[in-house]
Parts: structure tokens; sequence; C-alpha cells
């Protein structure tokens, strides 16, 4: 007995010794998402989205198994840093998912150049300019952002809905100004008009719509919302209470699951309300069907919503590509992830909604898929794919050059006159 | 002046040996703490601080609770960014930098002027109320107002000098720099408790309509505090800014605001050194709560934690670590403690004995 006793406390000792070589057999990957503040909820769905892609692999890739710390911010960018850097210098992260807010990603690519040996894969930040003006090397984007998300909805406003002038009611921040360009840019193209005096610009968690609504003009042929949550949930139950006729158009999480989902009276103003984003909830293809499926089965009754939101998706996306990365380079990080980040940049692969590659600058090219809300058989409200446009191209596949001419986004951009 | 007598009676050279060690780990600390700690757990904290130690000299010596501390640090954090450089592309005038620092210490004190002649007026939970007020102005000010302050973004790429061949924002330089600063105004705050005008101050927070009859001007004795209290607070948000190397509404929001406030009482008010240790608390907390618990519910161990400090001790993290000296050298700490607690007894705002 104690010649075992002993025996085992050596192996413990050489164990003990040995420990930096078990180390390297793990990778430390960070998790950043906003587990505070006005978008708790969504942050909550990151994690879980980050936990699928994680689970799907049982927390191995490369032949190395993946620990994974997770940081929260308040989506304030400071708060974001803080965590980041947390992550980081403190925790050694090799691989950092997040963050989750616009402005957040923007702070977090400006943090990334000054670590180069660190790779940095985006949350769900959907700002034009976290990737398409000074890009950091080491920062990817594998969901895509705001202006992407809107594709084919401009067309499709124009085209189908034969609107010619709309008014524009949106959060006043980095995000949704993305989402307006998004949208006006090919609506302007084709001869449409949204006149800068019709645009609305509310701050975030703004509870009373009625001046905005009584000062919304008569002669417009549509409003154009992009309102997140509980701004949205507000905005349409006072518009339909207001007796407002007027259709709408929405913005990719005005209309979302989050939103139909609420008990707001707002039926009668949202049915037949196109919208556009990076998934869409009914879409009856095998694969989404799979991600909707696993995602029910790890958090129904839970927590999880009753389908994944685009932030479960985009933090589902940004770490499935890491860990196929990974898997790629044998989960070799001792170059300073100098071959990690290669593969990376050629990655490409099959997602629950379709084919995603990155462009040069290390931002995705991915389907959008056109929505509009309908009832469904139940009698829940519902978003029925229209169509997809394939592959978007975060220039709307302009060259860079011509496309940096359009100018930062803002909230006079386009001026559409 | 009794005081200081006994103190430096009581020690060799007068040197407490236990704030000798204080100072010598201090400023070691950067040698065998890793970057990160040096920066975010050793300079962070001292930053914060200082505005929560403008707050303490204002509530502690003036008895004045100003929930405005944080608005005026982050004003000098804006006047930084936009008249120095910014990566944003909206205003940054490119004045030189010390001109810029200059600048935006004496606008934080103005401003910081203006709040104490509002507020000045006004005692316990008035002035909390008009501060609270001032304070969610600005940020909804700051958050809309394109033009000058660049709306809900703010600015971006704020970056320290490079001076004697230093990048100020390196950890270790940061954090020399920081702890610079904060000693002193720490010992600026020491030394003004006992000064003339310190004095006064806390004659009128005990007893304004005595000081009145005095013949001093219990006002003007205010608004001085608070200029005072805003060159305090105006340089850590240069500091501030410097760290971030951004800044935008949320710093200057309601949130930043209490947890300022939160800070000086949980450090306790009765002491300089008070907000300090509030600060460390703080920080460590808001770093590595997340680690001790589930990701969901990491909030609610901050709040605990501040909670039982409250609870246990009205008078914060300092008043712990006396009950906690009194107890270890009982006679000795008690006749000191006790002779202080006389002498500079501190009422809280609205107070019986001053309604």
């Amino acid at each position: 007995m104690l010649k075992v006793a002993g025996k085992s406390l050596l192996a413990a000792a050489v164990l003990a010794v040995a420990s930096p070589a078990v180390a390297q057999d793990t990778i430390k990957m960070g998790g950043l998402a906003t587990l505070e503040g006005a978008f708790a909820a969504p942050g909550q769905d990151g994690i879980r989205g980050i936990m699928m892609a994680l689970e799907e692999v049982k927390y191995m890739a490369g032949g190395k198994k993946i620990e994974l710390i997770t940081g929260s911010s308040d989506a304030s960018p400071a708060s974001a840093i803080r965590a980041t850097r947390k992550l980081v210098e403190q925790d050694g992260v090799q691989i950092m998912i997040g963050p989750l807010s616009g402005s957040e990603g923007l702070a977090v690519k400006d943090y990334a150049k000054t670590k180069p040996n660190v790779t940095f894969i985006n949350g769900t930040s959907a700002a034009q300019d976290t990737t398409l003006r000074k890009p950091a090397p080491n920062f990817f984007r594998f969901s895509t952002e705001g202006a992407q998300w809107m594709a084919g909805l401009g067309e499709y406003a124009y085209k189908v809905k034969k609107y010619r002038k709309v008014a524009v009611l949106a959060e006043d921040y980095s995000f949704p100004y993305t989402q307006v360009f998004g949208f006006l840019e090919p609506f302007c193209r084709l001869g449409g008009k949204a006149p800068v005096d019709a645009r609305f610009w509310v701050p975030i968690g703004n509870k009373d719509y009625s001046s905005v609504i009584a000062a919304l003009p008569d002669d417009v042929d549509a409003i154009y919302v992009a309102l997140g949550g509980a701004d949205a949930i507000n905005f349409l139950s006072q518009y339909q209470q207001a007796g407002g006729e007027l259709p709408l158009i929405g913005g990719s999480i005005t209309v979302d699951q989050t939103v139909l989902g609420s008990k707001g009276k707002i039926r009668k103003t949202v049915i037949g309300t196109p919208s556009a984003g990076p998934i869409s909830d009914t879409w009856d293809d095998p694969r989404w069907k799979a991600f909707v499926a696993q995602y029910k089965k790890l958090f129904a009754g839970k927590g999880g919503f009753p389908s994944p939101s685009l932030f479960a998706h985009g933090y589902y996306i940004n770490t499935k590509a890491a860990l196929l990365a990974l898997d790629k380079v044998k989960g070799d990080l001792s170059d300073g992830g100098k071959k990690l980040r290669a593969a990376l940049s050629s990655l490409k692969f099959e997602s629950p909604t379709g084919m995603v590659s990155l462009d040069a600058r290390r931002n995705a090219i991915a389907d959008m898929f056109l929505t509009e809300v309908v009832e469904g058989p139940d009698g829940n409200l519902v978003n029925k794919t229209i169509g997809v446009t394939k592959q978007v191209s975060q220039t709307f596949g302009v060259k860079y050059e011509e496309f940096l001419k359009y100018g930062p986004v803002s909230r006079t951009n386009p001026p559409c006159k | 002046m009794f005081r200081i007598e006994r103190k430096s009676g009581r020690y060799p050279l007068g040197i407490n040996p236990a704030a000798l060690l204080v100072v010598v780990f201090l400023i070691a600390y950067p040698m065998f703490a890793s970057d990160f700690f040096t920066f975010q757990v050793g300079a962070y904290p001292l930053i914060l601080g200082t505005i929560a130690l403008s707050l303490t000299m204002l509530a502690g010596y003036g008895g004045m609770v100003s929930i405005a501390q944080m608005t005026v640090a982050g004003f000098a954090a804006y006047i930084v960014a936009i008249l120095g450089t910014n990566s944003v592309g909206v205003m940054g005038l490119g004045w030189p930098w010390w001109l810029t620092v200059i600048v935006a210490i004496l606008g934080a004190a103005l401003l910081s002027t203006f709040i104490g002649a509002i507020s000045a007026r006004t005692e316990g939970i008035y002035t909390i109320m008009i501060t609270l007020a001032i304070a969610v102005a600005f940020f909804y000010f700051v958050r809309q107002n394109y033009q000058i302050f660049n709306g809900f973004t703010g600015f971006a790429g704020i970056e320290p000098p490079t001076l004697f061949g230093v990048y100020w924002r390196d950890p270790t330089p940061f954090y020399y720099l920081t702890l610079a600063i904060a000693a002193f105004f720490y010992f600026a705050v020491r030394y003004g408790s006992r000064s003339t005008f310190g004095l006064g101050l806390q004659a009128v927070r005990d007893n304004p309509r005595r000081v009145r009859a005095l013949g001093i001007n219990v006002f003007l004795h205010r608004v001085v505090a608070y200029f005072y209290a805003g060159i305090i607070a105006g340089t850590a948000g240069v500091l501030l800014v410097w760290f971030n190397g951004r800044v935008s509404p949320g710093i200057v929001g309601v949130d930043m605001a209490i947890d300022i406030l939160v800070i000086a009482v949980v450090g306790g008010m009765r002491a300089p050194i008070g907000p300090f240790l509030g600060a460390i608390a703080f920080v460590l907390l808001e770093n590595f709560a997340i680690d001790l618990i589930d990701r969901e519910r990491f909030n609610t161990v901050i709040g605990l934690a501040f909670l039982l400090v409250v609870l246990f001790s009205p008078d914060g993290l300092l008043g712990l670590w006396r009950r906690m000296e009194s107890r270890i050298r009982l006679p000795r700490a008690n006749a000191r403690w006790g002779v202080r607690a006389n002498r500079d007894d501190w009422h809280p705002a609205g107070s019986p004995e001053r309604m």
C-alpha cells in the first residue's frame, strides 16, 4: 500500500512538474458578450451560440481541449475593452470571440492591433467600420454586418411594394446608421426618396413615441423602422394605438422573434412588414432546421428563446470558424497563431445559413434572407422567407475603392434627396 | 494640531511602519505584477479612487454629497478629446497636449464650481437630487449633441503624449503617473483638511448657522470646495481618457456616477484613503467576480459584497479596518480613535443635528 502511495505521489510530482506541457494541450478561448445592461438577453443568447459550437465538437478541436472563459460587458466600448483586456492579459486566452454590440466592436478592433499574437473573432457586432476602414490584421468577422443584413430589402420595397418615398425611424448609434445605409443605398439608387428631415433618430431606451408619431409626414408611402427589443415593441404598440395606417419596413432586429413573441398589441401593425437579416426563423432548409432543433434540445426550458436569435447564430458561426481553423492547423498555436489566422483567412464553410467565406478585410460574404411577417398556422406571428440573396459582400459587389466613396455611415448618408 | 504632535511622537522618525510598508509596496508593485495587474488592477483603481476622493472631500469634509463628480471627470475627458487629437474625424483641434490638459482640468474645475454654485444653497437629499439632475442632463446632452461631442459614438484614438522617450500608456509608466497624481491629491486633501480652509469647511458641515453667525461666508466656502474637487476630478478625468483611449457618453452615465458613490461609501468617507480602498475592492470584484460564480449571477456577488460591507460597517472598509485594529491593540487604538471620533465626527447629510 505504502509503495503504491509512494508511486502515485511520485506520479503526481512528475505531473506537477510537467504541467506546462499539459497546459499546452488545452487552448483557451475567451467569449465576450453583454451579460449586463440593456442587451443582457441577447448577450446570453450569444453565449448559447458559442456553447452550441463547442458542444458539437465536445470541446475538442485540432486534437486539443478547448477551455471557454467568459467575460461580460454592458455594451459600452470602455467596458468591452476592460473585459477583453482581462481575458487576454490575465486569463491568457489565445482566441477571443466577441463582442456583441456595434460600438464595442470598433473598440475591440482597435485593441486587437496592440495584441498581434491573439486572434480576435467577432461576436455579432455589426458596425460597418469594424472591418471596412482601418481594419485590424488579426480581427475576423464571420457574422456579417448591418448593411449586408439589409440586402434585397431596398429593391423589394421599391420594385415589389412600389414605395417611392419613405420616412425613417431608428435608434441613434452606429448599428442603426449601418442598417439605414444598407436599406437606403439601393432604394435611393433606384429612385426612391427619404428626405433627411423625415428621418427620426431616437435614443436607445426611448419609451414615448407620441411626438415622433405626430411628426411623421403624411406624404410618404411607408416608414422604415430600425429599432430593437423594447424600443421596437414600444413604438409598434403605440403606433397601433394611435391608429397609424402607414405600412412599415423593418430592420433586422425590429420584427424578429424577440419582438414578435412579445405581449404588446402590435399584431395589426406588423403583419405584412418586410424585413431582411442574416437568419430567417422559418427557412425550411435542412441545415437551418437541424440548427434550430439542436438549439431547442440544448436550451429549451433553460432560458433559451423559442428559436435561436441572430445573436446565437452570429456567435455560433464565429466560434465554428475558429474551431474549423483550429482543426486545420491541428491546434498548433506555437507561432503566436500565425498559421491559425492564415487558415481563418482562407476558410470557407457551410453554416446553418449557407456558405460563408471572407473578403480581403476579413469580413464575411454570406447569404441574406428577405422575410415578411405573417400569421402562422397556430396564430403566432412568424417571419416567412420570401427570398435569399446569395453571397452578399460588405461592398455590395462594388469595388472597394469605389465603395469607400459612398462615405462613412451617418444620419444623413445617403442623402436621398 | 494636537493629533499631529501625538502622531509624530509615537513612531521613530514620526513614520508609521505600516504606512512605510504600503509606500514600498506601491512603488515596487509593477516589478512583480503582470502588465494586466499593473494597468487594470493597479492604475485603474487609482484613477477611480481619485475621482471618488473628490467626492469624499466634498461629502466627508463638506457634508455635500455630489453625484456629479463623474460628470466633472468626464467633462475633462471630453475636452482632451475635443481640443487634442482623435481618430474619429469630429473636432480634434490638435492643440498641444500640455495646453489641452491645462484647459481640460481648469474647464472641469469651472464646471464643478458652476455645479457648486447651483447646489450649495441646498442641503442633504436636495444636493443629491440637484447634482443627479445635472449628471443626467449632461449625459443626455453629450449623447445627443453631434457637432461637438459626437453623440453616442463619442471619441476614440486619444493618445497620451510620448514624453522623455516614454509612451505613457505603457503599463508601468502609466501606473507610476497615476500613482504620483493620486498620492499628490491624497496628501493635498489630508493637508487641506487641517488648513484654515479645511477646518472652516468642516465647521460649515457641522453647523452652518453658527459659522454664518461668526461672519464666515458659508456659500463661498462650499463653492470653493467644489472648485478644488473639480481640479481633483478633472485631473483624474484626463488620466481616464488616456487609460481608455476613448470617451463616450457611457462614461458620464448614471451607472458610472453611482459607481463612484459606491466606491466612496464602501471605502469609507472619514479619511482620504477610503476611496482608494473602495476603488481597489470595486475593480477586483468587477474583474474577478465572474470567475467565482455562474456568469449570469456575478453582478449579484458584487452587490452582495458591497451590501455586506455597508451593513456591518456603516463607515465602509475603513471602519472595518479600524474595528479590527482596535480589537488587536485595544487600549491605545481605542484612545486614538476615540479622540478622533469626538473631534471630527461626521454627520451624514441631513442628520437631526442640522435640521
